[in-house]
């Protein structure tokens, strides 16, 4: 089952006396929360993201997973990288398994688990397939299926669709969002991808930089399997994209005031 | 003035088919290359003895020498030699992995041993194998020892920097993601490192072997009374021109036989898919 987050007070530099990377971060996610972090190129998100996956300590303040502060990675909570980063000299099922393998999992299990998740991601055909020979959308599908292995409480994905082609973006989009709802993982996502945050977000972000805050958030209350082309999406849409522009210092263009959605400003500390 | 062209002289060139001349070419290439050799060592071996200063060494030519070598195939000096010689280049190379491979992920693992180590070990490498020769003989209390300890100087170097820079090149997300899933130090090793490194310390354990089957020869100059570098000298020693010329055959063949096994080897552990 999911997990809570809560980035208490997150500052970090790089390096002692460079510039401040993240400052005053405060913020909770509820455990089964789809969250999506927003912001331009540089404000710190992936950072952040790195930091609540346990790869990156911050300078200042901490993240608590479940009211524990992270320290070090864990199968528990998941990251999926913008490159799906397979292990080539193993096949799709050994690259699936390989989370459970560490753990120690005996062999019947393994092969038990992993069969059950390449039916999830639509590869039960292909699990002795060298995933070299796999396309983009697939070698991410294998990503997914390792990461779910593991039965994580949190998965946190960095720009994991990206690279993608449209079609394949949409409907993994759709489906992480969908297994992550299904098995209550709290889900977080990184993005700079206004549309992907309205189709996967229960709350977005808004993260500026220089240095990198949450400045404000924004609620997504609609229901899922959420429908682009929908008025309340394309509504949601053009708010955050208003808010985004805001927290940046831009003017927002003029919108009919029936599309328009709040939005509340986050306190930093 | 243009000529006409004819739909027949803009033919497309003739396709070679599947025919037997095509099924061949793969040995047909190397097997030219070998009878040019033969033919210009044949040519060495007329000229020698042809002129008086130097007919002596007439035996060189190839016809003396693969009678030689048929003659000695039936010996077990030769066989002993080859064996003695395999064993010395084996261990080398099996001290040479040892300290290799380690001293490899250690250096290309972090920037601060390969800081250290850079300029020690770029010196040591470039210090010929043989010239410890004097050291090694010192050093240990057989000759067996003393070359074992040569060949390992000799392929010490290439399987440690292939190695460092197989580790040096592994894709950082292999690691965030192998910690991500959990893994130990140990389990990263061996289900990350060793696999994502392979083909580069299989490369530099080719080139090793190169190395070390060159210095063998003149390493088994030193006190030994056994194996090829020995055959050699006692050949020279007892004026048999044609032993010696066939000794050197027999090394070229094992020599070219062990690289292609590497190259075997390196096929074998290659997981990038081709094409």
């Amino acid at each position: 089952m999911g997990a809570s987050i809560s980035l208490d007070g997150i500052s970090h530099r790089y390096k002692p006396g460079a510039s401040t990377v993240l400052e005053g971060i405060e913020n909770q996610i509820g455990s089964g929360e789809c969250a999506v972090l927003i912001g331009r190129s540089g404000c710190g998100k992936s950072t952040l993201l790195h930091m609540m996956a346990g790869l990156l300590l911050p300078s200042e303040g901490c993240v608590r997973i479940n009211g524990r502060q992270v320290v070090r990675p864990s199968a528990k909570w998941n990251m999926m990288f913008q490159k799906p980063s397979l292990y080539p000299w193993m096949n799709v099922r050994q690259n699936v398994g390989l989370g459970l393998e560490f753990a120690g999992t005996g062999k019947a299990e393994v092969r038990d688990k992993v069969d059950q998740l390449l039916d999830l991601v639509g590869l039960a055909d292909s699990s002795t397939v060298n995933v070299q020979s796999l396309s983009g959308g697939q070698q991410q599908r294998v990503a997914l299926a390792r990461s779910l292995a593991t039965h994580p409480d949190v998965l946190l994905l960095d720009e994991p669709f990206s690279a993608l082609d449209a079609f394949t973006r949409a409907s993994l989009q759709q489906e992480v969002t969908a297994i992550c709802r299904a098995r209550g993982i709290t889900l977080v996502t990184v993005t700079h991808d206004i549309d992907e945050a309205i189709l996967m977000a229960d709350r977005v972000l808004i993260m500026t930089r220089n240095p990198g805050r949450i400045e404000n958030e924004m609620a997504v209350p609609l229901p899922w399997p959420r429908d682009t082309a929908s008025s309340s999406f394309q509504g949601h849409r053009r708010a955050l994209m208003d808010q985004f522009e805001q927290s940046d210092g831009v003017t927002p263009l003029p919108e009919p005031e029936s599309d328009r959605v709040r939005f509340r400003r986050v306190s930093n500390g | 003035m243009k000529a006409a062209t004819s739909p027949a002289a803009i033919a497309a060139p003739r396709q070679s088919g599947p025919g037997l001349l095509n099924r061949l070419q793969p040995v047909t290439y190397p097997l030219a290359g070998i009878a040019v050799m033969l033919f210009v060592w044949w040519l060495g071996g007329e000229y020698i003895a042809s002129n008086p200063d130097t007919m002596i060494f007439a035996s060189f030519a190839p016809g003396p020498t693969f009678v030689a070598l048929w003659n000695m195939l039936g010996q077990a000096s030769l066989w002993d030699a080859i064996g003695a010689s395999l064993y010395r280049i084996g261990a080398g190379l099996f001290w040479g992995c040892l300290l290799g491979v380690p001293l490899g992920i250690l250096v290309g693992y972090f920037t601060t041993a390969r800081q250290m180590a850079n300029v020690p070990f770029q010196f040591l490498r470039m210090v010929s194998p043989l010239a410890w020769m004097p050291l090694a003989v010192m050093i240990f209390d057989s000759w067996n020892g003393a070359i074992v300890f040569l060949i390992l100087m000799a392929s010490l170097w290439p399987i440690l920097f292939s190695t460092a820079h197989g580790v040096k090149r592994i894709d950082p997300g292999w690691f965030k993601v192998a910690r991500n899933l959990g893994a130990s130090g140990p389990q990263m090793l061996r289900r990350i490192i060793l696999p994502a490194v392979m083909m580069d310390m299989m490369a530099g354990i080719r080139l090793a072997v190169g190395v070390a089957w060159v210095v063998l020869v003149p390493a088994e100059y030193l006190g030994v009374t056994s194996g090829l570098g020995y055959a050699i000298n006692d050949a020279r020693d007892t004026l048999d021109y044609s032993a010696l010329a066939a000794v050197v055959l027999v090394i070229g063949v094992i020599g070219y036989a062990l690289d292609g096994l590497c190259g075997m080897l390196m096929r074998r552990f290659n997981w990038q898919l081709e094409g």
